[in-house]
């Protein structure tokens, strides 16, 4: 195990937490709305884009910029769920969802490239060019800071899971739809935040993703396809299971990379989906769900 | 009363023969033609897509892996014979289509053990492992992709060889959709989108029926990537495995009407025809993505039956048609 | 004589829940054998095993005193055991016709069915004639989606019968039902029977069950407490001593929660 290994470990780490907050964005999304969220890929683009046009334009730190476009992708959030979710109805809900926020991800890809274009970007930051020596090798800062602003926003999204009254009623939805409008949840309201909520992580996934790749409008494809490998590996619905299969996708990624090659990296995280739900279909952390009767 | 009716579709099923025959002809400049060849191209690979995700309710988004591994088989081995154009070429076509169906059978195996979202999100993945094969391994020449060979043809008629090539193949796929349709299989099919358990309970083998239905729809997808490769005279892995692709299929099935026949052509002609015209009109941009996206979400939102079934129930005289004929059925 | 339908030592658990212990119990050829317990004594569990739907933990289910507990509900219903849902499961897209006619290929390789229209001549009218024999022929081109909850109950029962099944294991038949259809439903039952069919009902409907068979198991906490005729089960004390006692309300099923947090 030379130093290559150690510091691919230490990146998948830390990419992995920045994964996961994306991903429990998602998972979010659907252990309450039975909704997979395909436009989550293009909203952390959307993120990314936002903080660049605040930190070019005004001149804003990147972290700064998150005060803004947090709550600017909650009211697209919010929107979104009000505008199109809720019309969706209860049958083959799911794979209708899969759909509509397809095309949704489609007309933020087609406004994307109308205003930027598709040539690559990537946000710029002191810390995002220089790094930190550590265990023999060098570590840009932006990798350390985004990570501790992972753990702080998942942090954040245990205790208002946790802690709050919207909280409670949240895990309850999750629970059971029914029982929780019996004991006088507004469950649409829930609904509404909780898609809130799961795109508003994807600020400042995006802005972290901004700074350490470059991207364009299309970046969002590889990024979905990513997340929901991850989500899926969890166990759909599952907060815990996303931040576990995050971190070890990511790492087992980086891993491969200084292994074999770069190029096979990004394979092995699509095979590992499939050899995974072969043996376990319900994913790696997931439990199987009740036999429908 | 039976026989007006059969005999109203046969001449409708023959005035669209007549049409698809002799459209190039009538319409020859070589611009409508290529538009006429991409619409043939989708109403092959909707109504494909349609006969295995509406008739069993999976809906997968992993077509564009027989499209693209159908494109890749044309242009390997045309490249490795050294083919040098012309007729022959052709002749690969049903290969491709062979290589397609093939490759949905393991595939076939490890995503329909899944159901529902884990499906789709399992053929997405897929998916992916084929573009990325397609932009790493070497007899694909990576991201630099493959030429095809050149049919050294006139500009006169240039169009119409790939167009009936590819019109054949859609008279068999829409014969292949039918024949599911009012067989045993098909009903099967719909059983078990309306509940896979209960199927199995009555006996019905649904993995069995499941792979077949999606190997079957794959292997025309597959010949027409080999129509769509030759064409377009090289493929590159972005356009040969494009993820618009399977959302392109999904949607057309879906403005036409999921599991009906003539929903998956109707949703390929407004579809492509508007796509043609749209990129003619505009350069490649965000525009065409913003109303493509937007007409998506309208059909979805509005239309969720899609135009054929909401038009049938509009229509009260098609409504008494069909409930007679149901009636003389039973 | 082996009796056609046996169970023998049947056990499951889901996680922590034992709600299958040991059951044991045998069902003879052409008799309306009955099974009733309190909620969560294991009776829905045990039709889910027996048709293939769970797989047991230990235990073995024979038919025709060949084992059957490996096989899969597909494979079950070919060898000739049918059954229908507590709540009904029907194609709800498909006309009460189609319905009938998903059923009608016990003995058919699928090759044969892909080249083979949806349903012959021959098999219409049986499923027809069926539709009849239940009573709701007149509704055979309605969207099954469209019949009420009785109606379903009837629908059920006769794509069951297509197939020409040995045993019949009834969920609830009575379950939910509008009491003008209870009579119905239960002489249909014992058409059902006369007609030479062995069956297996789990009801709630005391008065139903016993009006219905000639012989009750009772199964509690996951095994048969006593098997005898409904007079002689009425007046077990033991039997009443379980329904007092598992008053508490168990669910059948377990409730996975959709979400780990």
């Amino acid at each position: 195990m030379g130093p290559q290994y150690a510091k691919a470990v230490v990146d998948g780490v830390l990419t992995g937490g920045v994964y996961a907050l994306m991903a429990a964005g998602l998972t979010l999304i659907f252990g309450v709305m039975d909704i997979i969220n395909i436009a989550q890929g293009i909203m952390v683009i959307l993120g990314a884009y936002l903080s660049y046009v605040l930190s070019v334009h005004l001149g804003l730190d990147l972290f700064a910029t998150l005060v803004l476009t947090v709550p600017a992708l909650f009211v697209v959030g919010v929107t979104v769920e009000w505008v199109f979710m809720r019309r969706l109805a209860d049958r083959e809900r799911t794979a209708m969802s899969i759909l509509v926020t397809y095309a949704v991800a489609i007309i933020i890809e087609g406004i994307l490239t109308q205003v930027f274009g598709v040539s690559f970007i990537q946000l710029h930051a002191s810390y995002v060019n220089s790094s930190v020596h550590v265990l023999g090798f060098y570590l840009p800062y932006i990798y350390l800071y985004g990570f501790a602003l992972a753990i702080v926003l998942l942090g954040g999204l245990y205790a208002i899971l946790y802690l709050t009254r919207f909280g409670q009623s949240l895990r309850a939805a999750l629970q059971d739809r029914r029982a929780a409008e019996l004991i006088g949840i507004d469950v649409e309201r829930v609904r509404t935040i909780t898609f809130g909520i799961g795109i508003a992580v994807t600020a400042a996934g995006g802005m972290v993703f901004g700074a350490t790749n470059s991207f364009n409008p299309n970046s969002g494809y590889d990024l979905i396809s990513r997340l929901l490998t991850i989500v899926i590996l969890g166990g759909l619905g599952s907060i815990g299971g996303a931040l576990l299969a995050a971190l070890f996708m990511l790492v087992l990624e980086d891993v491969v990379a200084v292994a074999w090659s770069p190029v096979w990296s990004t394979l092995v995280f699509f095979a590992a989906l499939v050899i995974v739900l072969t043996f376990r279909p319900q994913g790696l952390f997931g439990r199987a769900a009740a036999r429908a009767q | 009363m039976s026989g007006t009716v059969s005999g109203a579709r046969a001449g409708a099923v023959l005035a669209a023969l007549g049409i698809l025959a002799v459209f190039p002809l009538v319409f020859s400049n070589p611009t409508t033609t290529t538009i006429g060849l991409f619409v043939v191209i989708f109403m092959v690979a909707a109504t494909a897509w349609n006969a295995f995700a509406g008739l069993s309710g999976y809906i997968a988004l992993g077509h564009a892996v027989f499209f693209g591994s159908g494109a890749y088989t044309l242009a390997i081995v045309a490249e490795k014979l050294h083919m040098t154009g012309g007729w022959s070429v052709f002749e690969l076509v049903p290969l491709a289509g062979v290589v397609a169906g093939l490759i949905a059978i393991p595939f076939g195996l490890v995503a329909l053990r899944t159901r529902r979202h884990t499906f789709v999100v399992i053929t997405i993945a897929i998916f992916f492992i084929f573009q990325l094969l397609a932009f790493n391994l070497t007899i694909t020449h990576g991201s630099s992709g493959l030429q095809t060979p050149t049919p050294l043809w006139t500009a006169v008629g240039y169009n119409q060889r790939f167009y009936y090539v590819a019109a054949a193949i859609l008279v068999l796929t829409v014969a292949m959709a039918w024949a599911i349709r009012r067989s045993r299989f098909g009903l099967q099919l719909l059983a078990i989108r309306d509940d896979e358990d209960r199927a199995r309970g009555l006996g019905v083998r649904t993995g069995r029926v499941k792979l077949i239905a999606f190997a079957a729809s794959a292997v025309p997808t597959g010949m027409v990537g080999a129509v769509y490769a030759y064409f377009l005279g090289q493929i590159f892995p972005q356009f040969a495995f494009d993820p618009l692709f399977d959302i392109t299929i999904a949607l057309m099935a879906f403005f036409g009407g999921l599991g009906t026949l003539t929903g998956p052509l109707l949703g390929a002609l407004v579809l492509e025809a508007l796509q043609q015209e749209f990129t003619l009109h505009f350069s490649v941009g965000g525009l065409y993505l913003i109303v493509y996206g937007a007409l998506f979400l309208v059909v979805i939102l509005l239309l969720p039956q899609g135009v054929v079934p909401t038009l049938a129930s509009l229509l009260p005289r098609t409504r008494a048609r069909l409930t007679q004929r149901a009636g003389a059925e039973a | 004589m082996t009796p056609l339908l046996e169970v023998e030592g049947l056990t499951k658990s889901f996680g922590g829940l034992r709600a299958l212990d040991g059951a044991t119990l045998a069902v003879a050829e052409g008799e309306i054998a009955g099974l009733i317990g309190p909620n969560g004594s294991g009776k829905t569990t045990l039709f889910n095993v027996v048709t293939g739907y769970e797989r047991a933990d230990a235990g073995d289910v024979r038919l025709r005193g060949r084992s059957i507990s490996s096989a899969g509900p597909d494979r079950i219903f070919a060898l000739g055991i049918g059954r229908t849902f507590q709540l009904t499961r029907i194609f709800a897209r498909l006309s009460v016709l189609e319905n009938m006619l998903v059923a009608t290929q016990r003995h058919e390789g699928w090759a044969r069915s892909v080249f083979r229209a949806a349903g012959s001549p021959a098999e219409r009218k049986q499923a027809l004639e069926l539709l009849e024999f239940v009573g709701i022929a007149k509704l055979a081109s309605l969207p099954a989606g469209n019949l009420s909850y009785g109606q379903r109950k009837l629908l059920e029962l006769a794509y069951v019968l297509v197939a020409d099944p040995d045993v019949i294991l009834l969920d609830e038949p009575a379950g939910g039902v509008n009491p003008s259809l209870l009579h119905h439903i239960a002489d249909r039952i014992r058409a059902v029977n006369a007609a030479g069919k062995t069956l297996l009902i789990v009801e709630h409907d005391m008065e139903f069950v016993m009006y219905l068979c000639g012989r009750i198991m009772v199964l509690h906490q996951g095994r048969v407490l006593t098997t005898g005729t409904p007079e002689q089960v009425q007046r077990d004390p033991a039997v009443l001593d379980a329904y007092l006692g598992g008053a508490e309300d168990e669910d059948d099923e377990l409730d996975v929660a959709a979400v780990q947090l």
